[in-house]
């Protein structure tokens, strides 16, 4: 069964929608999504260098888009300069220094397209095992700092002040953001990772009352954006990430019509 | 001030600054079970920042600060929660520690605000809000609340009410409290040491002792000093750069 490619892709995009799910949600939740572009517009970096290197494709995006994130909080820490100019900053000088180091291995036959919008033919079974036990992996770490990030979300003083320790909250939550986009990158390629993330989440804040409710529907609505995504994207014969991203943008567009009626039973 | 095993919170000598600019200096003061200690001071005076050292919120301090435990409950001041969240009343109550329904009905209960369990936080008033906060702090039995204004925007006879409860919680779970107030009248019926912060510690002592001292007289004005006057600032008094205290 795992032979097909299509069975293949399935099984990763429900992998990777799990996971998206929960991080998507606090992606909106601590305003991050330009966090996550940055992120992994340097995925390309460790793409490369994975490449170059013969390194394993997943982990090489984790340990570049780890130290970007790092640096970043370096930089924010040391400069004056706002955090949207710092991450525009290392966002596109990332991005242009991959690229540059593709321009060197010429020898080397890059799939660009599949590595900005995803392909779903090249996920392999190992593919496979690195997004569900890195996706396991990472929803596990996300359960035991879950508290602390929550309540330091809601109000980083009242955290603080009862003990949860939120700095380190969010230092281990920057770190599983590289995680998932290591994981993810296959499926819906670079350039769309953070729609993957923040269109099925913000869906959910839609129709959610309470955030238990808007993580359960983030990740009903990744399920079924990578589903439908998926189908239509064998069919018309569409790169996958924007398929999926497209399919997620249909849903959101649904639970927009669904405000009206839940307004509707409030009062 | 002795020094025993019923000390929840102790500040030694600890002081703030941002940007080489003092917020508060030199504050010593201790919290101990079962006592009600406030905090007054006019605006500015470095109320809030002795809060927030004591609660470990501002890490880089001069002096020292001791906690001796870690269930605190915390009233902040002013609070801003983002409305990106959907966040419940009843999500809310559980947010740094999870607590049973009983636990989380009774608190509510006690700050009259238990028919707002299932609303969004939002759609709360400002005076609902601060009940509900009260009530988070409280339900999770802490041994040292720390309440910054915990009555504002509440109604008058609401306020009396929680004051009342405030007092009772203290005498009940035998929690130490250190409270943040403006309302002179209330400090001085229920607390057990007051502390007159303007920049640095003016006076601190028993409320009769304080209404008595004369800093606590030049920094509230003769009135305050009858205890049951409506409180009414006058700031009869400039600080200088050096630290110094210059008269009008």
């Amino acid at each position: 069964m795992l032979d097909d490619f299509f069975i293949r892709a399935l099984i990763a995009g429900v992998g990777v929608a799990i996971v998206t799910g929960p991080l998507g949600c606090f992606v909106i939740w601590r305003r991050l999504s330009y966090f996550g572009d940055t992120l992994s517009h340097s995925a390309l970096l460790g793409v490369t260098l994975a490449y170059s290197m013969e390194f394993n494709i997943a982990f090489s995006v984790f340990i570049i888009s780890s130290l970007i994130a790092l640096t970043l909080i370096q930089l924010q820490k040391r400069t004056n300069l706002p955090g949207d100019a710092l991450l525009g900053l290392l966002a596109h000088s990332s991005l242009a220094v991959g690229l540059v180091v593709i321009g060197f291995l010429s020898f080397i036959r890059f799939d660009i397209m599949g590595l900005l919008f995803g392909d779903i033919l090249a996920v392999t079974v190992d593919d496979l095992l690195i997004i569900w036990i890195g996706g396991a992996l990472i929803l596990l770490v996300l359960k035991l700092i879950w508290k602390p990030l929550f309540a330091s979300t809601v109000n980083y003083e009242l955290a603080e002040a009862e003990g949860l320790n939120p700095d380190r909250a969010k230092a281990i939550f920057t770190i599983l953001m590289a995680a998932i986009i290591a994981i993810s990158i296959k499926m819906v390629g670079l350039l769309l990772i953070t729609g993957m993330l923040i269109i099925p989440a913000a869906m959910a804040r839609n129709i959610s009352s309470s955030p238990q409710k808007m993580v359960i529907y983030s990740i009903i609505g990744g399920l079924l954006s990578v589903i439908l995504g998926l189908f239509s994207s064998l069919e018309f014969n569409t790169a996958s990430g924007p398929s999926i991203i497209a399919a997620s943008l249909f849903l959101f567009i649904l639970s927009l019509l669904n405000i009206k009626q839940s307004i509707k039973l409030k009062n | 001030m002795r020094d025993n095993q019923n000390t929840l919170v102790k500040l030694n000598e600890a002081g703030f600054r941002v940007n080489n600019k003092w917020l508060v200096r030199g504050v010593s003061l201790q919290v101990e079970k079962g006592k009600i200690v406030t905090l007054i001071g006019p605006n500015g005076s470095g109320k809030s920042t002795t809060a927030k050292i004591a609660l470990g919120i501002y890490k880089k301090i001069d002096g020292s600060v001791e906690r001796s435990t870690d269930k605190i409950g915390y009233v902040p001041q002013k609070i801003s929660i983002d409305w990106t969240l959907p966040l419940r009343v009843n999500d809310f109550m559980v947010l740094t520690e999870s607590i049973s329904n009983d636990l989380i009905d009774e608190a509510l209960s006690l700050t009259g605000v238990i028919h707002l369990k299932d609303k969004n936080l939002g759609d709360l008033s400002g005076g609902e809000f601060q009940r509900v906060l009260l009530a988070r702090a409280i339900s999770k039995k802490p041994e040292l609340l720390v309440l910054d204004e915990p009555v504002q925007g509440v109604d008058f006879t609401g306020e009396i009410a929680l004051y009342e409860l405030i007092k009772k919680i203290s005498d009940e779970l035998n929690c130490g409290i250190l409270l943040i107030s403006h309302d002179l009248h209330t400090v001085m019926s229920a607390t057990d040491h007051v502390v007159c912060l303007n920049g640095h510690v003016c006076c601190s002592g028993s409320p009769m002792d304080v209404a008595k001292n004369n800093e606590y007289k030049a920094l509230f004005g003769e009135q305050a000093s009858q205890i049951l006057s409506r409180y009414e600032h006058k700031h009869d008094h400039i600080h200088t750069s050096e630290g110094e205290i210059k008269k009008n």
